[in-house]
């Protein structure tokens, strides 16, 4: 009844609004017009974004590219209600952890046999497993960033532990030690943990230690295990929280700019934060402060650990995917791709990139960054249905009760893992 | 008639009351001003301050330079007002059917009102998607408006019955005795008493329209057609992180019309039902 109301009204007030409309797209002269919808959003990563297309435009007459604005905050919900009524942009900007629904639901073009040979060697295989599904390549991947820690330097310094390096890195025992050493038990704390959104922090820094959690058996079929090496990351947060005092409680429901102000404070030696996090870091830090970055703590498998890179896709209804593709070749270009990390305080895919001097600079840290692009992985389980309402409605909640002391690792194991499956066999019957 | 005497103590008390209501409602709006002047260093300061130490309009020179909010402003402003005035020209002469003629219909219709309110955004979106697409309206401010318009509707019909229902059906009866024809009645004793009611609706479905994110988000395309809520949300990153200071000064804009109408009709309104209040 609502759906006929609505026809009948939307109808009448077309005849009202007639006077006003106008809006048409299309061009008369044959130039193909694509339209790329972007995510950047801080300034430096949006103008290098449009100085992009518009070089593009100014190479390639028959060609057009239109820059349009979209949000990381509503961006698949936007995406899903476009492609269902195919008006989803050409080109389109994600992350590779969003796609997974509208690469299944053929929304995007499978790009394995239009990507150019340069484009796919110069990525790595790891960086292209975040795209892959199934069969096929749903995205470029381009733009990743590790989880590093962000350290008040001279506090470090001065207490005269060890300072890590991408070749020396704390182990997450020596890691637990230092902040033990680094907190004064009177509200000064070694470290930060931001952990609002759990989850994805603690599957992809588990890497380092072996842990995978979600395990692929022969049939395809997915199922959760919490084995010894899946444990290090979570016990050791949870230890410092509770046992040491060395983490504070508080900012466990924190996102990671809501740190910095106790950072900047002197409040905490350290917070692991993404990569990119240098920009506020540089913008908003008091003058003189001295802060560094440092390699999250390695394990059994050295500094591995999951990313997922933001992408670059084509729609599987434009008609022009071939244009598209030339396009994500023409910004993914090795000195594009730099001016495109730079844009925003991240680091390319492209191992040609990788290798720009400006991305190994000393300042803000950059080399730090470079050196520890060899050990991104895909991040565990995006790939893996169900995933999402496993980490919404048995993750997140079990892994904040479990950091904040409310129950123990065996609890959290029983929910992970026997709440965990009952969720993933519904997606796997 | 008897009049309540309140006491001192209980008068003091309502008073303090209403003070700790008003700082309650004003906190985020302040706390958004004094954001929107801070320079990036005390935006992170462990011991945050009202009144900034270092004031900068530079959070809204970065806002404006960085999107096109006078674009967007005025493409809001025109989706707000149309759809407004739509909308309650709609809604207006339904709202008198169902107030004065208590029919099945009227009925049915009544609780169409309420059950439209239950659906969520999410559900009739692809629908409608579909419906301007067919329509030749997606990425059109016409488009926008007619989805604002129906939107609204619903609940613009329903403060309308209520303020209807309040004028007295003797009036009309009495003009009707002194020879007023059906239209007369309407034009001169019923409209001039449901101004004010309409003021407010016409209030209330431009501020439904003016903070509307999500269709405007689904519907516009081009940067050139886009709403201030929409374009706001270019000031926010992944993962949920924030460029405060422009996003602050850039919201702290876009609540000054609201503002400003409030303050220009709410002595319409006042205005209006005393006069109501006096005939009746």
């Amino acid at each position: 009844m609502r759906a006929r109301l609505t026809t009948a009204v939307t109808a009448a007030l077309v005849l009202l609004l007639a006077g006003c409309s106008g809006d048409s797209e299309g061009s008369d002269d044959g130039r193909i017009t694509l339209r790329f919808q972007s995510l950047a959003w801080q300034k430096e990563s949006v103008d290098a974004n449009k100085e992009l297309v518009k070089e593009w435009n100014a190479s390639h007459p028959d060609v057009k590219v239109e820059y349009v604005q979209g949000s990381w905050d509503s961006v698949h919900d936007q995406l899903l209600t476009s492609f269902e009524g195919g008006e989803a942009p050409d080109i389109i900007h994600d992350a590779s952890d969003d796609l997974a629904d509208f690469a299944y639901g053929g929304y995007l073009a499978d790009l394995g046999e239009l990507l150019p040979d340069r484009l796919k060697s110069d990525i790595p295989k790891r960086s292209w497993q975040t795209t892959t599904f199934g069969d096929g390549v749903y995205g470029v991947p381009f733009l990743q960033e590790p989880r590093v820690l962000i350290a008040n330097a001279k506090w470090l310094k001065e207490s005269g532990v060890r300072i890590p390096t991408p070749e020396k890195p704390w182990s997450w025992d020596e890691f637990r030690s230092v902040t033990k050493e680094l907190s004064d038990g009177k509200g000064k704390y070694g470290v930060a943990w931001p952990l609002k959104e759990p989850v994805s922090a603690t599957l992809n820094l588990s890497l380092s230690t072996g842990g995978r959690m979600f395990h692929r058996g022969e049939d395809g079929k997915v199922d959760i295990r919490f084995d010894k090496a899946d444990e290090i990351m979570p016990r050791t947060v949870h230890d410092q929280v509770n046992t040491d005092k060395s983490a504070s409680s508080t900012t466990l429901g924190m996102g990671g700019s809501d740190t910095l102000p106790g950072f900047f404070g002197g409040k905490y030696a350290m917070v692991p934060l993404g990569f990119s996090y240098r920009q506020q870091i540089v913008q908003q830090a008091p003058k003189g402060f001295d802060w560094q970055v440092l390699p999250a703590p390695a394990g059994a498998e050295g500094l591995a650990q999951g990313v997922s890179p933001q992408t670059l896709s084509v729609s599987e209804d434009t008609e022009h995917k071939k244009e598209a593709v030339e396009f994500i070749d023409f910004l993914l270009q090795p000195e594009n791709m730099v001016r495109l990390a730079q844009g925003d305080w991240m680091l390319p895919t492209g191992t040609e990139a990788l290798k720009d001097p400006a991305l190994r600079t000393e300042k803000n840290d950059w080399a730090v960054g470079t050196a520890l692009a060899k050990d991104l992985r895909s991040a565990p389980a995006q790939s893996v249905r169900g995933y999402a309402e496993w980490k919404d409605k048995v993750a997140t909640p079990a892994l904040q009760e479990y950091y904040s002391g409310a129950i123990d690792l065996d609890e959290l194991r029983h929910r992970l893992v026997e709440d965990g499956n009952l969720v993933l066999a519904r997606y796997q019957r | 008639m008897s009049t309540t005497r309140t006491s001192k103590p209980a008068r003091a008390g309502q008073y303090l009351a209403l003070l700790g209501y008003l700082v309650f409602l004003a906190f985020p709006f302040l706390w958004l001003i004094s954001t929107a002047f801070k320079p990036p260093r005390e935006l992170a300061s462990l011991h945050p301050t009202w009144i900034p130490k270092d004031p900068t309009l530079a959070n809204f020179r970065q806002a404006f330079d960085e999107q096109p909010l006078l674009r967007a402003a005025g493409n809001s402003l025109i989706a707000a007002v149309c759809a407004a005035l739509i909308a309650v020209a709609i809604a207006t002469p339904m709202a008198y059917v169902m107030a004065r003629h208590r029919t099945f219909l009227a009925r049915a219709a009544t609780g169409w009102v309420v059950v439209s309110q239950a659906f969520p955004f999410v559900l009739v979106i692809i629908p409608l998607f579909l419906v301007l697409k067919n329509l030749g309206q997606i990425n059109s401010l016409p488009g926008l408006i007619m989805v604002y318009v129906v939107w609204a509707l619903p609940f613009a019909l329903w403060m309308l019955v209520g303020y209807v229902r309040a004028v007295p059906t003797e009036l009309e009866e009495a003009a009707a005795v002194d020879g007023a024809g059906k239209l007369r009645t309407l034009v001169s004793i019923t409209a001039p008493l449901l101004a004010p009611g309409i003021v407010a609706t016409i209030l209330f479905a431009f501020i439904t329209a003016w903070n509307e994110f999500f269709f405007a988000l689904v519907l516009l395309k081009t940067p050139e057609k886009q709403t201030l809520p929409v374009v706001l949300t270019h000031f926010i990153g992944a993962e949920g992180a924030a460029d405060l200071g422009p996003l602050a000064a850039a919201a702290f804009l876009a609540t000054l019309p609201s503002l400003v109408i409030f303050a220009i009709i709410q002595k319409r309104i006042t205005g209006g039902m005393l006069t109501g209040a006096v005939k009746s």
